[in-house]
């Protein structure tokens, strides 16, 4: 980035000529950037669509007709999706705040407590999630011998999954936030709750802000698994679509689905992440 | 003249690390007194036990007429009788610095936030960082931070105000503007309890210089005797290398 010239100063001879070589620079990079593109299609083209079995795939997976019969009915089962998202959103920050509070509170009372937190992370972190969900969804009806609705178990195994992942990130966040500031908070005569909540908290949130992005973006896709309970969801409308066709366009077209809800996120966390750090610190970063 | 503050026989380690060894200090109300000494000395360790930011090992610490060492006392409400200024600063990074200076009368003091924002931008004024106010603190220099770390510490009327080497972290041409801020509060009346390497600023504002040397008081005095004729040959020694 050239900064403006202040007016009265014409540039010298030698910056004219680093200017000269960036110029140059970056007409080599527009060209190496053009070449690589056009190479890249031609391997495509090449290995996928010139191969025997293309037209099979292409009308297997990429049929506009089914794409747009098949719509209307993913869509549908897509609101189930965004519903059970919307909920385990707010249950899944509230309970992975808790477990990462709970495992980092000092001293050696809460030493059952931060054991509790710390098993916790460790299964849910360890079992995959459909095995949860099976549990979840079959086991707790049958346990309590209650109609509950498909929804809210799918809710409740989407939250234990990932407040557990979230619950350490945020945990990495709350110690990453340097121990002179709770020390700077303490002088100041904050107790150990109002230091986590006015100092610690706010800063390591802002630290996480990215990973914490990325494990909501995967929580988004994983909520298409909640079919194997039943949900009548985005990809359970798609099979049954697929089924009733034969073909395999609706699961794409709840794919695709699925891809326009992590675009806007991923986005926002860059806006975010860009915004706060402008606001609170200046100059440029490397 | 009774003390405000009056340590008695403090003994603190780290570990193996025994950094106080029985030290016993009194300061008493508008005083400024002075704490050098070597780095590793203890005076960190000594300030941050007084305010109890840190537990002691032994000894007894009296703040008025209350033992403000007894594990039954509050130590939140203690801390807030201090005003403490670290080394680097430690403002917070989230907030504005009004929201810095306001926080403990907010959050400690629970005082009305208008109110408390009015008095934090009159000391802001006052320390000619009103038109920063709204900023975040890394927009600051060190010196303007610093001096935003003092008018947090002394936003809610401390008793005690506890500088940790305050000036050690800025640029020789900053230590200036800290200084005179600390010269003024001295001047009204502030009791001030501080750990410096600033001899001359010492000689010329406290009314008493102790020196601490490996976790014990060497000796203490008004600076005239401390600086220009000292009794132990340790503080020869350490006046000399920073002296020259």
């Amino acid at each position: 980035m050239t900064s403006p010239i202040p007016s009265g100063h014409s540039p010298s001879a030698l910056e004219l000529e680093r200017r000269a070589f960036r110029a140059r620079q970056s007409q080599r990079s527009v060209l190496v950037a053009v070449a690589s593109t056009i190479a890249f299609a031609v391997i495509v083209w090449v290995t996928v669509i010139a191969t025997p079995g293309w037209a099979a795939v292409q009308q297997a997976f990429f049929n506009p007709a089914i794409a747009l019969e098949s719509l209307p009915r993913v869509w549908e089962g897509f609101l189930v999706n965004l519903q059970v998202l919307a909920l385990s959103l707010v249950t899944v920050s509230i309970f992975a705040l808790l477990i990462a509070v709970l495992r980092t509170l000092p001293g050696p009372v809460f030493l059952p407590l931060r054991a509790i937190a710390a098993a916790y992370t460790d299964i849910f972190r360890g079992l995959p999630f459909i095995i949860v969900l099976y549990v979840v969804g079959f086991g707790i009806p049958t346990l309590t011998n209650t109609r509950i609705p498909l929804i809210l178990l799918g809710t409740l195994a989407v939250t234990l999954t990932y407040s557990a992942y979230v619950a350490e990130v945020i945990r990495a966040g709350i110690e990453a936030v340097h121990p002179s500031q709770r020390l700077a908070a303490r002088a100041l005569g904050l107790g150990y709750t109002q230091t986590l909540r006015r100092v610690v908290l706010p800063q390591a949130l802002r630290k996480i802000t990215p990973p914490l992005m990325n494990d909501f973006v995967a929580m988004q896709k994983d909520v298409g698994l909640i079919s194997i309970l039943g949900i009548a969801d985005a990809v359970l409308a798609a099979k049954i679509e697929a089924s009733q066709t034969y073909n395999f366009t609706p699961y794409l077209v709840a794919g695709i689905l699925f891809v326009l809800l992590a675009i806007p996120t991923i986005r926002l966390t860059d806006w975010y992440s860009a915004r706060l750090r402008q606001r609170e610190q200046s100059g440029s970063i490397l | 003249m009774t003390a405000l503050l009056w340590a008695e026989d403090l003994w603190k380690s780290f570990g193996d690390r025994e950094v106080l060894k029985g030290v016993s200090l009194e300061l008493a109300a508008h005083e400024v007194v002075a704490v050098i000494g070597a780095s590793g000395s203890g005076k960190s360790t000594l300030l941050r036990c007084l305010s109890l930011l840190e537990p002691i090992d032994d000894g007894r610490i009296m703040l008025g007429d209350e033992d403000i060492s007894d594990p039954r006392v509050d130590a939140n409400r203690v801390r807030a009788r201090f005003g403490v200024v670290f080394q680097s600063y430690n403002l917070f990074p989230h907030m504005s610095v009004l929201d810095n200076v306001t926080l403990a009368s907010r959050v400690v003091h629970k005082e009305p936030k208008k109110d408390a924002e009015a008095r934090g931008l009159a000391l802001l004024e006052r320390v000619g960082l009103a038109d920063k106010a709204r900023d975040h603190p890394d927009r600051l220099s060190g010196g303007q931070q610093q001096r935003a770390a003092i008018v947090r510490a002394i936003a809610t009327d401390p008793e005690i105000l506890l500088l940790d080497e305050i000036t050690s972290a800025l640029d020789p041409e900053l230590v200036g503007e800290v200084l005179e801020l600390v010269r003024e509060l001295a001047e009204e009346g502030t009791t001030i309890l501080m750990a410096t390497h600033e001899m001359a600023f010492a000689r010329d504002v406290a009314h008493r210089v102790v020196f601490l040397d490996a976790g014990r008081i060497l000796e203490q005095g008004p600076p005239a005797a401390v600086f220009g004729n000292p009794r132990e040959e340790r503080t020869k020694e350490f006046l000399t290398r920073f002296l020259g």
